[in-house]
This record gives structure tokens, sequence and C-alpha cells, in this order.
């Protein structure tokens, strides 16, 4: 653990060549947490992860023992495992799926214990073939050694857990589009109300929807104490979170960092994480929370990586993935990539997503090859403030779901930072950059 | 005679018993008839759907959402060079220039011998070693052009069967345990079973659902298309 005394809570065993085998997992305590919890009710578990106030690491980083308080009473309770990680530059839960497998599990069953879950699924995204094989074999050796199936671990507790593979589709991220993929239907976002599947989820049944980072951090949590776990990190963000960095550092990878005490800066340029920037060239901008969320300016590095603070400054650590820009990164051309993603992955269900990413994908490539207008810099502005009315954070919604509000973010940032660069595109006829 | 061997089709009814409604079974299943073909033939929709309990118009509309669900013949070996946000600040466009030339056919396309198709991917979370890609599903990171030929040349040797199966083989890991055939009166949810869900220890792994054994790790099926049609992909044209 780089920074601070942290213990590493979620990779301590990924240095291990062998770290996905059940030899491996066992012999460093694994099932350990499950053993406990199962000698607890299910109650103090809850109690444990409420203690810990560990809050969700899929994005809108949710209270995890809110959410399953929030179950309406029924004889049937389904846990989902969200492991569609797909937003752009976001690469940490496929590392926990890839090479910590067991512990997933065994995360997986602390929750399905305490909420009483009826049965479990474990969504992955089809594009991790790998992560899906470790899970599914991993899956095959926890019911031979009796962590999941009847009777678990000798107990009265039993319970079945699926692992079902996406199909490839961005919005099946969105808890609500991942329950009707799951359903074997289009991965189309549900209306709301209800805002949570723990009213109506999977089948109609009341869902906790849990993020793979979440589950992984349940054996710790357990093992150590709740109060443990809320003794690191500040304010609300306790714990440790992985972050995945990316972009124009020398070192990008994913970092596991106890919350809110280190920096943007640290990440960036600490030579045990981020190491700077290639070729010592200068900070421009940076994506602190996955490509949905706005972006900083080099003078609010020295920010924490702190839900709250980060969400007070305008923007979000959603994902815990941070994008780094420089002085060679075209700010436009960046902010197009991101729009052609939205644009190629809206569902279709709404007008201002499905038919507003098309038009500003367009608009901005234009612009990005000198083809642009200066007035269409407060078009582009406009057509945003019709997806995401005011263009705060979090998005006014306009749409079914929070994509189309998202969209504006990269544009919004491109234009309120760096108008005077895209100018420069309308100007010259062409990129600066290219 | 089915169009679907007979070990997938058995396997695909363990799939459907393992969840409370039966539809949920359709994407993985149709993963596995992409394991066998290399993309959903309509035959197979066919077969799909009645295994499911669904109309095939309704798994056609379903596998027409998603990405991975080829409703199109695809390449033996589908490479999707991503050129999302941290792999284009690493190059990957240029990477994508590269891969078009060595292939000779453009991003959405399929080589005359139906032995490639090239894709211009969004995010494969895969940023630590951008540029990326994947073949198959399977990674390949930080690819020089030199690199991205040395794949092609080995793609094309066969030299890299095992690590990267056929298109269409999501999963070289069956489900082995836990499996209860709905047919013989069983189910899988816990509870409203009175069969037991894993097999005793003397039994060995694979015996409860029929089908399924680890050992069969291996990809069958050809999985290669053979054709010089290109795959089209919902708006996977380059830019």
């Amino acid at each position: 653990m780089a920074l601070t005394g942290a213990p590493r809570i979620v990779t301590s065993r990924i240095g291990y060549e062998d770290s996905y085998t059940l030899e491996r997992f066992l012999a460093t305590g694994g099932y350990d947490g499950l053993r406990k919890a199962l000698s607890m009710s299910p109650e103090e578990v809850s109690a444990e992860v409420n203690t810990a106030s560990l809050l969700g690491r899929g994005g809108a980083g949710f209270p995890a023992g809110r959410k399953w308080s929030m179950l309406r009473a029924a004889p049937t309770t389904y846990l989902v495992v969200n492991g569609d990680e797909s937003e752009p530059a976001t690469f940490k839960d496929h590392l926990l799926l890839e090479r910590d497998p067991h512990q997933l599990i065994e995360g997986v069953m602390i929750a399905a214990y305490a909420i009483g879950a009826a049965q479990v699924f474990i969504f992955i995204r089809g594009e991790m073939a790998l992560g899906i094989e470790r899970v599914t074999q991993a899956l095959n050796e926890a019911y031979e050694y009796g962590a999941v199936g009847r009777n678990v671990l000798g107990s009265s507790f039993s319970v079945d857990v699926v692992v079902h593979p996406g199909a490839g589709a961005y919005i099946c991220g969105e808890e609500t589009a991942l329950l009707e993929s799951l359903e074997g239907k289009r991965g189309f976002p549900r209306i709301k109300p209800p805002y949570f599947p723990a009213a109506i989820g999977l089948y109609g049944e009341p869902t906790v929807v849990n993020n793979v980072e979440t589950m992984s951090n349940l054996p710790w949590i357990v093992l150590n104490g709740g109060a443990a776990f809320a003794a690191l990190g500040s304010g609300s963000s306790t714990g440790t979170r992985l972050f995945a960095l990316s972009g124009r550092v020398n070192n990008p990878g994913v970092f596991e960092l106890e919350m809110a005490k280190t920096t943007f800066k640290d990440l960036i340029f600490d030579k045990s994480l981020g190491n700077g920037i290639i070729d010592g060239k200068a900070l421009k901008a940076f994506i602190p929370g996955g490509v949905s969320a706005p972006w900083f300016s080099p003078d609010q590095v020295d920010m924490h990586l702190d839900q709250d603070e980060v969400g007070k400054a305008g923007s979000m650590l959603g994902s815990g993935s941070v994008v780094v820009m420089d002085e060679t990164t075209c700010a436009l051309r960046a902010a197009w990539r991101i729009t052609k993603f939205f644009w190629r992955e809206s569902c279709g269900q709404c007008t201002p997503c499905r038919e507003g990413s098309g038009w500003l994908e367009k608009t901005l490539w234009r612009i990005e090859n000198g083809e642009g207008r200066e007035e269409e810099l407060d078009m582009l502005m406009d057509v945003c403030d019709n997806l995401a009315p005011g263009l705060t954070w979090p998005p006014q919604q306009t749409t079914i779901c929070v994509l189309g509000p998202s969209i504006p973010s990269s544009i919004a940032s491109a234009i309120r930072m760096f108008r005077d660069e895209l100018l420069v595109h309308v100007k010259e006829g062409r990129c600066p950059f290219a | 005679m089915t169009h679907l061997s007979e070990e997938m089709i058995a396997y695909a009814r363990q799939l459907v018993s393992l969840y409370p409604e039966p539809r949920s079974a359709l994407i993985p299943i149709c993963h596995l008839a992409q394991e066998q073909d290399g993309w959903l033939r309509p035959e197979a929709i066919e077969e799909i759907a009645a295994v499911v309990g669904v109309s095939p118009a309704e798994v056609f509309g379903t596998a027409s959402f998603y990405d991975l669900l080829h409703t199109e013949p695809a390449g033996r070996y589908v490479v999707s060079i991503c050129t999302n946000i941290a792999c284009m600040l690493a190059g990957a466009y240029d990477l994508l220039d590269h891969a078009e030339k060595n292939l000779g056919i453009k991003a959405g396309g399929t080589t005359p011998d139906g032995l490639f198709t090239l894709e211009d991917a969004e995010c494969i979370a895969g940023c630590d070693n951008a540029p990326c890609l994947q073949v198959n599903g399977r990674y390949f990171g930080k690819l020089t052009r030199a690199e991205f030929d040395k794949l092609v040349e080995d793609l094309r040797a066969g030299e890299l069967a095992e690590q990267v199966p056929p298109h269409g083989t999501l999963c070289r890991v069956r489900r082995s345990v836990g499996l209860t055939a709905r047919d013989g009166g069983g189910d899988a949810r816990l509870g409203t079973s009175d069969e037991p869900e894993r097999p005793s220890s003397t039994s060995g792994g694979g015996t409860a659902g029929g089908v399924a054994g680890s050992e069969r790790g291996g990809a069958t099926g050809g999985g290669t298309a053979g054709t010089s049609q290109p795959a089209r992909r919902r708006r996977r044209g380059k830019k």
C-alpha cells in the first residue's frame, strides 16, 4: 500500500501468480469471513456492513448497507452482482474477477446470507472472457468445497449462485437495464419509479444489485469488523478503494488506496503510483471518475480522492477511474471520442439521448476537422443544456436513465475549460494537435 | 436431427433449469450457439427459441441489441481494437489504420477468406495496456505495429490456438455442479427441490447435470464463418 499504512483489503492476493486458485485462497484466509458470518445472525452481518459505511464501488456511491435495508419484505429476494464494468477507462473489476474470483464468491455468499437471498446471479461483462472462465471455475470449486450450495460450510444456510455472461452493451451497467438483460431481453433501462430494484427488481421481486468491488470488501469487513474498515479513510469515504489510472501517465494501473487520504496529485505523480506524465509534459486536465464525470483542471490536483470533496467540486469519483490528459492532448478530440461512445451505446429509448448524442458527435467531429463555425460552440452548449438542464452535476434528468444526461460532461468541460483552443480549430480550419 | 449438437441442446436445457424464468437463459444459450457456429444462424435461433419457450423473433430481437451476438457471419478471429479515450491517447487510431492496411479491410469488415473481422471497439477495460485489443475476447496490449503484424501472423499460423479459441467460444469452463434439470422434476433454486444440489464426493464433478464435466475444456465446433460477407455491425464502422 502506497502512501498510507492502510492494509490491502481487496488486492491482498493479486501479487501471487496463482491468486485465482482455491489452494491459494484457502492458504491465505479464504472463506474464513464466510465462516465467521455464518456464526453470526444475518442482522449482525448487516450491522457490521452498516458500521463500515461501505459505499457502493460501482459509480453511484450509494451505501451498500442502506441498499440492503431498503429491501421490500417478500418471500423471494434476489442478489445480483454487477460485473458489467464498461465505463470507459474503468478496469478495476476485471482485475478482481480474473485475479481473485473466490474472494468475490465469498463476499457474495456473505451478502446473500445477510439479506436472505433465494438465489444469486453474478452478471459479468461478455467481453471479459477470462473473468467469466475464472469465476465459473472458482464457482465449480466453491460448490465442491461446500462454500456454495446446500448447507453452506455445514450450516443450515443454502443458496445457489449462477454466473451470467453479458453480451456487449454498456447500458447493462445501469442496474435496471442489467435486470432486463438478465431476464433475457434487450438492455432497456426501466422507467422510474420505482427508483430501486429493492422494491421491484428481478422478475418483479425485491433485488439488491451490488458491484463486484463492493462485494469483494465483505470478507475483510466481517473478519476485521466494520469499525476497522470505517477507521480507514475520512468522513463518509471509508475503507480503501481501487483507482484505475490511465491516459498520459508513465505507470497506468489499478491502485488500492486509502479513501480520502490520497490526492489526485499523488495518484498521478507519485513514483509508486502514476509516476508522472509521459516525457515530463504538463498536465492539461483530468477526468476524476469515468468519462461520465465532468473534468478537472490542473489547479484542482490537490483535491483528495474523497467522494464528498469531488462531489462538492461539481464532479464525481464515480467508478474510480482517472484519465490524465497532457499538453499534447486535443481536448476537442477527447470530448468527441467520449461523445461517440455515448452515441454508440445509447439504447435508443429516449429522444434527447438517442438524437442528441448523434448530432453532438457529428458537430464535434466537424469542428475537430476544421469545418466548424464559432457559433456552433454555443449551439453545442445549448444541446447539452437540453440533455441536462443547467449543466450541473449530478445532472437534471431528462431521460429514463443517467446515460443521456452524462453526455454533456465532457463537451461542456472542453468548451468551458478550452474555448480558445476549440476556436483555433475554427479559425485555422484544422486541429492544431494533428 | 437438430442443428445444434445434442450436447449443446442438453447443456442449454441445464442452463434453463438454473433460472427461475426460462427466458433468462436466452443470452447464455446464444453464446453457446455461437461457440458451435461462430455466429447466430437462423436454424440455431429457431432451436434456442424452442428451448427457452419464446418465438424466434423474440430471440432475434434480443440478440440484435447486443454487440457480441452476431446475427450475420463473423470471421474466425474477431479483432476488436479499442479506440476509446485511454487507448486513443496512446495512439489507437494509428494502430487501427495500420490494422486496416495489414488486413486489407475497413473496420467493420471481414477478410475474403473469412479469417478476420476487424472492429473499431469501445473500451474493453485494458487501459493499463493501451493501446489494447481483443481477439475473440482475449486480451493483447501495448501493441506496436510490428507486434500487431506478428499477432496476425501467429493467428493465421494457428500458433495461438490455446490462448484464442475460435470466435464465439466465450467460456471454456462448463458449470459442473449445482445443476438440476427441470425436466427431471427438480429446480435449480435451492429450497424448492428435493434433490441434492451438489454431487457427493464419491460421484465426482460434473455428474449432477449429466453433461457438464469440467474436463470438457476444449473448444468445439468449427467456429469459422467461411464467408466473405462483411459482418454488419451496429454502429461499428470506423469514423
